[in-house]
């Protein structure tokens, strides 16, 4: 068996020193070993973004990272998305908008639209397919997801005029 | 966004209901949008061990001996199991609830015994104090196989030349059994008028051949299964399941033990669409928590889904109709051979009832078969078997059409099924919402908006479903508060604790938000049935209104003690409770509970089936788009429209619909099992078994046409099933119109395509 070895990092704003076996993931760090659940695995390969976090400002799939690869660097999760138990608005608007069924997928898609919120404020709904191309979902055919994360971007941007969709269908 | 059409409701009219109809967020939200809510993987216990299956690189190979010493002695293992640690099966056949299996079977899936069948068949499990080191250990047991030729496709194995999976599998056809053995399990049939004087009396004959690869149901949270097998003997099982009741079952019924033995811990399932209703880990982590006295965890990895959990089958179905010169179909003869997997029983005979339901042909036969083939054991999918049928109905009619001159709406406008239409299957409708889907999808601007631009083609289809009732179960407690606490035994795979709470609150007079839903174990609700065929909102629906009406009865005896009257003066209207002067709303009585008999509760266990199911149709159009150099489509538009009977929640209700409907795309296109020669998956991963992303699709709009149910109180209609039964053969239609050919085997890839335009 391979030798534990400390590991420390910024999780949800607070640092964490732990100590993780060098095959470890940055999934298995988070869910096996700090008990964040929260990130989810579906395939273990990086095809499906259930596990997506963000490190140091971009999506990751956290089943591809090794927990040592994050050392001293800084990690979101879904458990650090909503603030002093306020939901963020994506959270909100996924609620409101009916955008999950069975909600597996949900945390990876939060995470990921929280990124793309951050580096694009107002996207179109071109631009939330394919950001958010990398997360599978299985139940909801992605229409409400992608009304919800744009209805998302309308609250954090402050830019209310809604942004043109595709019900009826592409031009 | 979806555009709702209501013909008059049974009972009320548009507008009565104060909840239903409405779109409350649902009671579980909070917690799943913020990672909280707990999924089977996500449960951590005290002394908790990892579990892993090793499972057979061979579709078909005799296992003369298994070396588990090795794999015993690395360390930080602690037990191997294999199938001599099971209980013998012997002969014995079990009934499930749900239909009878051969015991032999059951547990010849759970861990391969003289043979293994498929490639992924579990074979041997391991325990140990990390996910690691259980991997570790099964590359040290070691199997003595016997590569034996495996038979891979379904009109094959049906040859008296296929090699055999079973030597004791001997054909029910027609409830007689062969004398000698076979692949093929059963043969049944329906029959309805003649269809040799039918197509006598036809104006054209037309006749197909249609294929489909198995595809799988794709949920995002692979099988999971936590057990621990106390040493008081209770056996308690954490699982995402669609159906606690059947884990509870399946397990007792492998293991041999009594049900009483057995408790079953639904956590939150990760989408299921049928595939998570059979056991796979369950009875393996059982034993290896018997042996090591801890409770022991087993998840998959994705490959392990697509490899060793049940597909829906892949099919032959050859079709044939005719049709006079007016578009009148008179005389339908189908032809459904349907692969099992290795192991007999799927759920061909669905497909066999749905294939020309929506239609009303006087003369009809149809002749379905369940075969055994080399590959997983098949499990439920979605409306399983349906959409391959229609597939080969809805493209023979598209065809049809075309040679009567007709519209493809008007012409299933002129067949249509409604009251009273008898179909093959003996049973005769009550009222159903078919024609009135086809006069939405008429009417709709989809329809009417003219496709424009090469290569470009518009396609319908309709389906059916006929979805089911069976047995649910409701406690509800009032709190002094005024709220209720609901606990219902049907697993919430999609917003259903909400759809369910609604139906109670409406009739109860509260705020849906007033109600707490949770889903209960085996040991604290009443026996529900799995959350699979449509159902849940339907059965454990009625049941909570069952519930809610035991509660009503209950507080207006405790108002009629109040207030010192009989409790038949006691009048009670949208949640007020009334007589004479004295008024009290559900909250005020609620509070006053104690002062007049405690506290109130009320429970109901319904067979739903007996308030009359309603069948489900749905009729898509759907605009798309090939391209020429690639062969690849791309959907431009979709529309889906469906009778709903009622909505309880319109949001889950439209979200059901595009999901099955994305389904359905992803099976007409890209989806399927691609075997090499020797039964090996080539595409286990998600991302070569390619389902369609965000980036794949427009929005898919819907159109929720409410005719109720006649049974239910509220008019539901399941709907979860119908919306995966017509896309491919819409998406065939509309290919046919965009390059002139028609595709009749799925999926419909670019390299099909492709060919299809090169071989114009």
């Amino acid at each position: 068996m391979a030798k534990n070895t400390q590991l420390s990092f910024v999780l949800n704003g607070e640092e964490v020193q732990l100590l993780c076996e060098p095959r470890h993931s940055l999934l298995e760090v988070l869910r096996d070993i700090l008990g964040l659940t929260g990130s989810k695995e579906g395939c273990n390969n990086g095809n499906c973004g259930a596990c997506n976090v963000i490190l140091d400002g971009k999506v990751v799939n956290s089943c591809c990272v090794f927990g040592l690869e994050v050392q001293d660097r800084e990690v979101t999760t879904i458990e650090g998305v909503a603030t002093n138990g306020e939901l963020h608005p994506l959270q909100q608007k996924f609620l409101e908008h009916a955008a999950l069924q069975c909600g597996i997928c949900t945390p990876g898609f939060i995470v990921a639209a929280k990124a793309l919120l951050e580096s694009n404020p107002r996207p179109t709904e071109a631009d939330a397919r394919l950001w958010l191309a990398g997360n599978l979902c299985r139940c909801t055919g992605y229409d409400k997801i992608i009304r919800a994360v744009l209805d998302a971007a309308a609250v954090t941007s402050g830019e209310v005029t809604p942004v043109e969709v595709t019900a009826g269908g592409r031009k | 966004m979806s555009t709702m059409k209501s013909a008059p409701p049974s009972s009320k009219g548009k507008g009565e209901y104060r909840v239903i109809g409405t779109r409350p967020i649902r009671h579980d939200g909070v917690d799943k949008v913020t990672g909280r809510a707990l999924y089977g993987a996500d449960l951590q216990l005290t002394g908790l061990l990892h579990g892993r299956v090793l499972r057979s690189p061979h579709a078909h190979a005799r296992i003369r001996s298994i070396d588990i010493q090795k794999a015993l002695q690395l360390p930080g293992v602690k037990a191997v199991v294999t199938a001599a640690d099971f209980p013998p099966a012997g002969d014995k056949v079990e009934d499930l609830g749900e239909g009878t299996v051969k015991l032999r079977d059951l547990c010849g899936n759970i861990l391969a015994g003289e043979k293994a069948l498929y490639r992924g068949h579990a074979v041997a499990g391991v325990a140990a104090t990390s996910p690691h080191i259980a991997a570790q250990a099964l590359g040290l047991i070691s199997v003595d196989y016997e590569p034996l030729p495996p038979v891979l496709d379904v009109r094959k194995a049906m040859s008296p030349e296929a090699p055999l999976l079973h030597d004791d599998l001997f054909t029910d056809d027609l409830g007689e059994q062969a004398s000698s053995p076979s692949n093929i399990a059963k043969h049944l049939r329906h029959e309805k008028g003649d269809v040799g004087e039918g197509f006598k009396k036809a104006d054209k004959i037309f006749e197909r051949e249609f294929e489909t690869a198995m595809v799988h149901q794709g949920y995002i949270e692979p099988h999971n299964a936590t057990a621990h097998w106390n040493a008081d003997g209770n056996l308690t099982i954490w699982t995402s399941t669609q159906g606690a009741f059947t884990v509870r079952t399946q397990v007792a019924t492998i293991l041999q033990l009594p049900i009483s033995r057995v408790k079953v811990i639904p956590m939150e399932i990760g989408g299921g669409f049928g595939g998570k209703i059979p056991v796979y880990l369950e009875p393996v982590a059982a034993v290896l928590s018997r042996k090591t006295g801890r409770p022991v965890k087993m998840l998959m990895d994705r490959t392990e889904v697509f490899e060793g959990t049940g597909p829906t089958p892949g099919s032959y179905v050859k079709i044939k109709m005719g049709a006079l010169k007016s578009g009148r179909i008179v005389a339908a003869e189908a032809y459904l051979a349907y692969e099992a997997g290795a192991f007999a029983g799927s759920p061909f005979f669905c497909g066999m009832m749905c294939i020309v339901a929506p239609y009303d042909i006087e003369n009809i036969l149809i002749d379905g078969y369940d075969v055994v083939v080399n590959k997983p054991k098949t499990a439920a999918y979605r409306a399983p078997c349906a959409t391959s049928a229609a597939l080969a109905s809805e493209t023979l009619i598209d065809e049809i059409a075309e040679w009567a001159g007709q519209d493809p709406l008007s012409i299933r406008q002129l067949n249509g099924a409604k009251e009273g239409t008898r179909r093959a299957d003996g049973l005769a409708y009550s009222r159903i919402g078919f024609l009135e889907t086809l006069d939405a999808a008429q009417a709709h601007p989809h329809y009417k908006e003219p496709l424009k631009g090469p290569y470009r083609g518009r396609g319908v289809a309709s389906g059916f479903w006929f979805n089911c009732g069976l047995r649910s179960s409701v406690t509800a407690s009032v709190n002094p508060d005024g709220t209720v606490s609901m606990i219902e035994g049907s697993p919430d795979i999609g917003g259903t604790r909400t759809s369910i709470a609604m139906q109670l609150a409406e009739v109860l007079g509260i705020a849906a938000e007033d109600v707490r839903p949770q889903v209960g174990d085996t040991d604290s609700v009443g026996y529900t049935d799995v959350t699979g065929g449509s159902r849940v909102t339907f059965a454990t629906g009625y049941a909570a209104i069952q519930a809610a009406r035991d509660v009503e009865q209950n507080m207006k005896q405790r108002a009629a003690t109040l207030w010192e009257v009989a409790p038949d003066q006691v009048q009670v209207s949208e949640g007020v409770y009334r007589n004479g002067k004295n008024s009290l709303t559900f909250k005020e009585l609620a509070a006053k509970l104690n002062d007049c008999g405690g506290p109130v509760s009320g429970q109901a266990t319904v067979n739903a089936d007996e308030c009359g199911v309603g069948g489900g149709f749905a009729t898509h159009i759907v605009d798309l788009e090939v391209d020429p150099d690639t062969g690849k489509v791309t959907i431009l538009r979709y529309t889906a429209v469906q009778d709903v009977g009622k909505a309880i929640h319109p949001s889950y209700v439209e979200g059901q619909i595009q999901g099955g409907a994305t389904q359905g795309i992803g099976w007409a296109l890209n989806e399927e099992y691609y075997y090499d020669e020797k039964g090996r998956m080539a595409n286990s991963s998600f991302l070569d078994y390619r389902m369609p992303t965000a980036l794949d699709l427009p929005m898919i709009d819907t159109v929720l046409v409410e005719v109720p149910a006649p049974g239910h109180p509220f008019g539901v209609r399941g709907v979860g099933e119908v919306p995966i039964v017509p896309p491919p053969a819409a998406i065939a239609n509309a290919i046919y119109r965009a390059i002139g050919v028609r595709l009749h085997r799925l999926p419909m890839n670019p390299g099909r395509v492709l060919a299809a335009i090169l071989g114009r």
